[in-house]
């Protein structure tokens, strides 16, 4: 039992409380992991509707250079190759606006952990970039990249600030009643906006497969935004819990489960933010063998799994063969509320990480029938708007 | 009605016993969405493994409340999981059991206790 005492605060903690959230430690902070409508209605609350989810305890943070030179273009090219050395991404090509996915990677080819990173649209603050680390890592990540960079930029904490999600069908009408013309922003872009009479970064992105929106804004105009937010009857508040069947439902990956430092970017289906440019010139943690994996040398993948009958398979349950051969263990698995079944993600051999193969999945000492399945489980459904008018 | 301290409880009709899962357990799993039960014919030991409750977030053991042979199970609930949230102490039971030792029933709560338990955790 983790020491009540010794857990660290969002700037919602009290919110939560008095909502009757169902409180768990998580990652150092005490966190609601459901309120009184429960995981299974929280979740399909947020696929229908819109949810709320405080993510405070993430690892929001500011990378400046130093010195700065002025010129935007100059000042971007400088900050991003401070980062790059550390990180899967091609961040010089950000363009001014946008966000980018990306992994911190250790020597090997391994994954220290997933990060987004944003380059910010105001002219004048190119040279600066936006990074959101997870919570669990931030102390580990934060010191990787300070000491990457040394005097030549600052990375600023803003984990003192407050960082808010709003997910789902209904998030982008709600949020315009609030920040005019934040309906507009596309899927992985961020800017500036007035929330409740704060400053607000606003990023059109999440982790649960839904169109909407997460928010980092001063802790003071976090408990405002949470009230008004709440007070929208499309919104409700989101536990860690359904958090969790949402982003398995989409097919994410949480770090430390399903991708974690001895996983690499290829091996964990995340090949795509691999920058092929960086990849083709060598300019990669452990180049060789991540070109290699680019190629197809690949031991084992990670694939998602639909359990056919029986119990849910959670973490650490064994994928068998007909034969009884284990082929991989269950990396993270749940019931699914969309689809009424059980779901989960696994690593397995290529040849057998193919959708449709049938396999076993061993709970509690029975093998159950199981089929590996393309993920997401459930469709994306992001915000992108078309780049132009139609062609008639 | 007697109950344990492991939030199971247990309805005595001759010598079968009727056992599920108390209100308080129910609220605590949040919505149940799989249980896994014992065959009949199963023998169980008092305070050994029994059933299986499962929520979308976690699996949590339910304990044989006494000992003896499972003489049936609710195939209701293994088909209708919610059943267990919406009656938990009643037609969400889980499994009947023909007691093998009578007295140990004297060792579990009443409703009081119980009662007065929850208020203590």
């Amino acid at each position: 039992m983790a020491d009540a005492e010794t857990l660290l605060a969002t700037p919602l903690h009290s919110a939560h409380v008095a909502r009757g959230a169902r409180m768990t430690a998580f990652a150092g902070y005490d966190m609601p992991v459901s309120y009184p409508l429960g995981v299974l209605k929280e979740h399909l609350w947020t696929r229908a509707h819109a949810g709320l989810f405080d993510v405070s305890h993430m690892g929001p943070a500011f990378l400046r250079l130093t010195a700065p030179s002025g010129d935007p273009a100059a000042d971007h090219a400088a900050i991003s190759a401070l980062i790059e050395p550390l990180v899967s991404g091609d961040i010089a090509g950000l363009a001014p606006g946008k966000l980018r996915y990306t992994l911190l990677l250790n020597e090997t080819g391994g994954i220290l952990d997933d990060l987004m990173i944003g380059r910010p649209s105001a002219p004048g603050r190119q040279g600066e970039l936006y990074l959101v680390v997870n919570a669990a890592n931030k102390g580990a990540d934060f010191a990787l990249i300070a000491a990457a960079v040394g005097d030549a930029a600052q990375l600023v904490r803003a984990d003192d600030r407050a960082l808010i999600a709003l997910q789902g069908p209904e998030a982008a009408a709600v949020l315009s009643t609030l920040a005019p013309g934040v309906e507009r922003l596309a899927f992985m872009s961020f800017d500036a906006y007035e929330l409740m009479g704060h400053e607000a970064l606003i990023a059109r992105s999440g982790y649960t497969g839904e169109d909407g929106f997460e928010m980092l804004i001063s802790a003071e105009g976090a408990v405002k935004l949470w009230a008004a937010l709440l007070a929208d009857e499309r919104v409700e508040a989101i536990g860690l819990g359904a958090r969790d069947s949402l982003r398995l439902e989409a097919g994410l990956p949480l770090h430390g489960h399903d991708i974690d430092p001895t996983t690499s970017p290829f091996e964990g289906a995340l090949g795509f933010a691999v920058s092929k440019k960086r990849l083709k010139a060598g300019r990669l943690a452990a180049a060789a063998r991540l070109a290699a994996e680019a190629g197809g040398a690949l031991s084992r993948v990670r694939a998602g799994i639909r359990v056919l009958e029986g119990a849910p398979a959670r973490e650490g349950a064994e994928i068998v063969a007909p034969d009884g051969e284990v082929l991989g263990l269950v990396t993270s698995g749940g019931f699914s509320p969309s689809l009424s079944a059980p779901i989960a993600m696994a690593y397995l051999p290529p040849a057998q990480a193919v959708p449709g193969t049938r396999l076993g999945v061993r709970v509690r000492g029975r093998v159950q029938m199981a089929e590996v399945a393309a993920l997401p489980f459930v469709p994306q459904r992001y915000f992108r708007p078309s780049a132009g008018p139609m062609e008639v | 009605m007697r109950f344990t301290k492991d939030h199971e409880w247990v309805e005595v009709e001759g010598d079968v016993a009727t056992v599920g899962v108390t209100a308080y357990a129910a609220e605590q799993l949040g919505d149940v969405v799989f249980v896994e039960l014992p065959a009949a014919g199963a023998a169980l030991k008092a305070g050994a493994e029994m059933a299986v409750v499962e929520s979308v977030k976690a699996a949590s053991d339910v304990y044989a409340p006494l000992s003896g042979e499972v003489t049936g199970v609710n195939g209701d609930i293994a088909d209708n999981p919610q059943t267990l949230n919406d009656a938990p102490e009643g037609s969400g039971w889980l499994v009947k059991i023909r007691l093998a030792d009578p007295a140990e029933l004297d060792a579990l709560m009443d409703r009081s206790a119980y009662e007065a338990y929850l208020r203590s955790l």
